[in-house]
């Protein structure tokens, strides 16, 4: 770890500033994931600017009839909120399904969202990672691929978005609210929020350097059958091998998202219009492109089974 | 004392203490932040700075030039050592690479520098300045590319004979002609020890005397080891280690922090504390090596096996042992005819030693698969399938009996309780909604090994009887069963025994290793206390065959005098050792068990959970029920991370282990574990010491991972032989029935 000046932001405009302001500085909310790859000098911010003061921790109707959640809310409140529960489960059930008990309380929606890769590569720095040092090679490929992306990628680099709760945000059509360093708001959908590598796997996501997530917006609810599904290699507390975010209609239309498989919660428009078709119609069509290693190609299969596993809950016999 | 002769009765027989479920003596000073560990040993040395070290980079090749003035001159840093100015080294007995680098690189994260600072963080951040110039060798890092050129491996300590294979009978003929064989191969993964504390130890020297406080295993190897390496003088040299956070064998052997905060304090002239991060505790340690095992079986039949062969192929750095995945084929099943060997080649990966039962914990995963296999080939319960190749006496030396055998009653009384009649013998065919259901036995046999151990007990003046023994509790219960022993021949209660352990100032004992600990260090506490016992008698002038010792006091004919009045004139000191004899060649000394496992296996995805385990043990005397169910479920828990996710995945390119921390190395969490059910046979081996008690940490987990593995088969009718079993690993063949109409059936219903 570096050392780092550290100041408690007053304001939002007031944080984006201080941000933009000094080169190398960065946000911190709860530290879960940004304080660990400090300490293993992954990440050497030379300026901290702690949003905790903010008051961006509530969660509040919007005027069309959806919710407004705060970018310091807990996952822990997120997910427990009664609202969510009834009108977005498939988010409640993707937090639950992420991290543990202590590390939601700590983990919030923007920092959530904000969450690096689990490349073990990443992880080493003594490993060469495009993403970590651009134009240092990726070690991933051609290396130990098991966990990484089989979709999206680039020549560049494999790696996987790992969260959970963003790939629910991705089939709830969220949107991301932000404020710049200018004090000017834009919302940023959640579809163009992730970036894909590219020639570039570390420029991440839509962010302006300096921009501050204020909120993320959920649009009215649209009924369905919420599901939500992680398989891993553990029962808990392990990034996902795959999972599935879906809310399915009465008549088997429907909406559904993939994590673990790519640089970004992982969904298309033609293969939502496949779900009624079922499972394997779905996967050929979210995963026509995909160019998965020899490690990792089980992943497409899994994500089929996985899927026709979520359309066999949310419409039992 | 030696114990040569089988042991008649005594005063352990009494069983009053030993044998009965006490609480961890220690436990209420772990659970209260009263047992401190080697980290937070701030009190005993003033005025601690903090070391931080650094791995290598590389894992095959040398140090061309290593620049440490920026490391040197950040702020607080007090020293920076390398190999250039560390002095001369030596090398540790028990160690097969060095312990710190330079020039010459062994391993990924072997260390290269220590930099000592008035912070942890300030070492940390000084040690990202040090600039190393490597300079890559070529090395070999893949076993299975290895593998076939890898010669023999001899047990025989004559390096200057050729190695031979392990040959009874003819097994070639015995195969060929067998009506029913098996011919398979297993491979199991390089495992890490995972161990919750890491290594750390706090170094002190006070002129040319050394004092460390650790976390070792083994304080006599320890002390060996370290004082040969910094080339000093034992007497120089105190180890100490009371509370060790874990080991499973991590622990054996002097490691890189012990030295890096000696050479550390030294250069720094104050004490220094150190502890390995988590993402260096892989590659900086040693594991549980990989292997690939080949074994053949033949058999009639009626199901008597005529051959058995096990091949085990494993790697290690040049030196280095091979993983001994044979040991227990040579003595589990009766077969006249057998073909056992162990194959070696040099790798370049970290050093591989020891882990909780080496040798047959990884056999066993292979074994008991291929007996599953087998039994199915034959027609045959794999339960009756192993009843039926007992033997009572050493398969390659007829007539050298089992001292005591209970595999039979082990599998019979498991199959009862555990509902095994209920088994569907087809695989692939019994469901509970989307699960696929399985059960999987498998033997577990695991040697009893007794060492040298002594003890010194004292009656002081309070009636306090007190143990110093440089034996360790690694979180086994040790501290518990000595209590217990010292308790039971002094005739005092739990109450009255102070147990202290962990210091080279103590006699030195078997220390915690393969599955040896408590047997012999509890026969170590025996044989001193029967010295006491005899002084005291002494003492008071009786005869010490007469005397006996009850509650508190010291009986002999119509005389009663309390132990307190035997130290009047002041306490009494015995110390002995405890020597073994001949007995452990006259008679096979074996812990036996059987495990039953039921998994579900998700028809859609593939995952595995267990849902139900039981294991039935008989591994002599029980000293305490409840820290032995405690090692048991343990290793059970540890069994299931071998079956079904434990792996240290290796890049063969840069020749280092890619997951080196606990997110990317899974074990087993709490959901994992589901109901656990232990039961001990009611045993008492007077053959192999005055317990008459034999090992069990290691027992416990030695064939979990195969029953698992069976208990997969039965479920999905998918043979995995490769651990561990990820549902990659049989997503795709997962039976077509369930495929074809569950999930077509599920598509259409959505239409
Ligand atoms: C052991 C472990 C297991 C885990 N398992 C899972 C899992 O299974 N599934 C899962 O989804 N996640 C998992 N996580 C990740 C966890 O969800 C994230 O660490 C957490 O959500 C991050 O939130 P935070 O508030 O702590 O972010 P921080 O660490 O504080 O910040 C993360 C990033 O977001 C930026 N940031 C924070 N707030 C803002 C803002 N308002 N505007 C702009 N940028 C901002 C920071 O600058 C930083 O770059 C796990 C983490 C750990 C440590
Ligand atoms: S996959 Fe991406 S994150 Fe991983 S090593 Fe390659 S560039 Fe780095």
């Amino acid at each position: 770890m570096k050392a780092f000046t550290y100041e408690r932001a007053k304001s939002p405009a007031a944080a984006a500033a201080a941000v933009a302001g000094q080169p190398g500085a960065k946000f911190l909310a709860g530290g879960t994931n940004l304080l660990d790859l400090m300490k293993l000098q992954i990440e050497t911010p030379t300026h901290l600017v702690d949003v905790q003061d903010l008051k961006l921790d509530r969660i509040e109707p919007t005027a069309d009839g959806g919710l407004r959640v705060g970018a310091f809310v807990s996952n822990t409140a997120l997910a427990a909120d009664a609202r969510v529960r009834r009108d977005y489960a498939v988010l409640t059930r993707a937090i639950v399904a992420g991290a543990s008990g202590q590390l939601r309380n700590k983990a919030t929606t923007a920092g959530n969202l904000l969450q690096r890769t689990r490349c073990p590569y990443f992880y080493d720095t003594n490993q060469p990672c495009n993403k970590r040092r651009p134009g240092s090679g990726c070690a991933a490929l051609g290396g130990y691929s098991r966990q990484l992306a089989v979709i999206g990628t680039s020549d560049a680099c494999i790696a996987t978005y790992p969260g959970d709760m963003a790939v629910a945000l991705r089939v709830l059509d969220a949107g991301v609210e932000t404020i710049d360093a200018h004090g000017a708001a834009r919302t940023i959908l959640l579809a163009e929020f992730h970036h894909s590598p590219g020639d570039t796997p570390h420029l991440e996501t839509a962010l302006a350097p300096g921009e501050l997530i204020t909120a993320v917006t959920l649009p009215p609810p649209v009924g369905g059958h919420h599901v939500y599904r992680k398989v891993r290699d553990r029962a808990s507390y392990a990034f996902a091998l795959v999972s599935v975010a879906a809310i399915i209609q009465p008549d088997g239309s429907g909406r559904v998202a993939f994590g673990g498989v790519a640089p970004k919660p992982w969904r298309s428009d033609a293969a939502d219009a496949a779900l009624p078709e079922g499972a394997t119609a779905v996967t050929a069509r979210a995963f026509a492109d995909a160019r998965p290693t020899a490690d990792n190609k089980f992943k497409i299969a899994l994500a089929t089974r996985t899927l026709a596993a979520t359309i066999a809950q949310a419409r039992p016999a | 004392m030696k114990f040569d002769t089988p042991a008649g009765i005594n005063p352990i027989d009494r069983m009053k203490v030993v044998g009965v479920a006490h609480d961890r003596v220690d436990g209420k000073f772990k659970t209260t932040g009263m047992a401190p560990y080697a980290y937070e040993r701030h009190d005993v040395a003033p005025g601690q700075l903090y070391g931080f070290i650094l791995g290598s980079a590389i894992a095959k090749g040398h140090i061309a030039a290593i620049h440490t003035t920026h490391a040197e001159s950040a702020p607080g840093v007090r020293a920076v050592v390398t190999y250039a100015n560390a002095g001369k080294l030596g090398k540790g007995s028990k160690n097969t690479a060095n312990l710190l680098a330079g020039p010459e690189i062994e391993h990924y994260h072997q260390a290269v520098a220590i930099v000592v600072a008035d912070t942890f963080e300030a070492a940390r951040s000084a040690a990202a300045l040090i600039d190393v110039d490597y300079v890559r060798g070529t090395g070999h890092f893949d076993l299975a590319a290895a593998a076939p050129t890898a010669p023999l491996h001899s047990e025989d300590k004559d390096k200057s004979k050729p190695a031979v294979l392990d040959r009874v009978g003819d097994f070639e003929a015995a195969f060929a002609a067998a009506p029913v064989t098996l011919d398979a191969t297993y491979t199991t993964p390089d495992e890490a020890h995972a161990m919750m504390e890491p290594f750390a130890t706090v170094a002190s020297w006070s002129g040319d005397k050394l004092t460390v406080w650790t976390s070792n295993q083994m304080i006599a190897w320890a002390h060996d080891d370290l004082a040969q390496t910094l080339g000093i003088a034992k007497e120089n040299l105190r180890v100490n280690s009371p509370f060790i956070g874990g080991g499973f064998g991590g622990k054996l052997f002097l490691r890189a922090d012990a030295v890096m905060a000696a050479l550390g304090a030294k250069a720094a002239g104050r004490p220094v504390k150190v502890a390995m991060t988590r993402p260096m505790m892989f590659n900086n340690s040693t594991h549980r090596p990989a292997t690939i095992q080949r074994i053949r079986l033949g058999a009639t039949r009626g199901g008597k096996l005529t051959s058995i062969s096990h091949i085990s192929t494993s790697g290690n750095l040049p030196d280095g042992s091979p993983e001994t995945a044979t040991a227990q084929t040579k003595l589990l099943y009766a077969a006249p005819n057998r073909l056992i060997g162990t194959r070696l080649a040099v790798l370049d990966l970290p050093e591989g030693n020891a882990m909780r039962a080496p040798g047959e914990a990884s056999g066993l995963m292979a074994l008991e698969i291929a007996m599953d296999e087998m039994a199915e080939k034959l027609g045959m319960d794999p339960v009756e399938f192993r009843i039926v190749n007992d033997t009572q006496e050493d398969p390659e030396k007829p007539g050298r009996l089992f001292s005591q055998r209970q595999l039979i009653r082990c599998l019979r009384d498991g199959a009862a309780r555990f509902d095994w009649s209920a088994r569907n013998p087809r695989p692939g065919n019994t469901r509970d909604g989307d699960q696929l259901i399985g059960l999987g036995v498998a033997t577990a046999f695991r040697n009893n090994l007794n060492v040298t151990s002594g003890a010194r007990v004292r009656l002081g003046h309070d009636g306090v009887v007190t143990v110093e023994t440089d034996m360790t509790d690694i979180g086994t219960g040790s501290y518990t069963i000595i209590a217990q022993t010292a308790a039971e021949m002094m005739g005092v209660p739990l109450d009255r025994v102070v147990v202290r352990l962990g210091d080279s100032s103590f006699p030195v004992s078997a220390g915690s290793g393969g599955q040896f600990g408590a047997g012999s260090s509890t026969s170590g506490v025996y044989a001193a206390c029967v010295k006491l016992r005899e002084a005291i008698a002494q003492n008071l002038g009786v005869n010490s065959a007469d005397a006996v010792f009850e509650d508190g006091h010291v009986r002999s004919g119509n005389r009663r005098v309390a132990l307190a009045d035997a130290v009047r004139g002041g306490e009494i000191v015995a110390e002995d050792t405890m020597h073994w004899g001949d007995l452990d060649k006259e008679y096979q000394q074996s812990t036996f068990g059987a495990h039953f496992v039921e998994v579900a296996v998700d028809a859609f995805t593939g995952e595995i959970r267990v849902r139900r385990m039981l294991a039935v043990c008989a591994a002599g005397r029980v000293l305490n029920p409840k820290t032995a169910r405690s090692q048991v479920i343990g290793a059970m828990t540890m069994g299931v991370g071998g079956a079904l996710m434990e792996e240290l995945a290796v890049d063969t390119r840069f020749g280092f282990f890619v997951n080196h921390d606990l997110a990317g190395y899974e074990v087993p969490v709490h959901a994992d574990i589901p109901h656990q059910e232990v039961i001990f046979l009611d045993e008492a081996d007077d053959k192999v010491s005055p317990m008459k008690a034999k090992g069990i940490g290691e027992l416990g987990l030695c064939g979990v991972a195969a029953a698992v593995a069976n208990a997969v088969y039965n479920a999905t009718g998918v043979r995995v032989r490769d651990y561990p079993i990820t549902l990659d690993k049989h997503l795709e063949k997962l039976p077509a029935l369930i495929q074809a109409l569950t999930i077509r059936n599920v598509c259409e219903k959505a239409k």
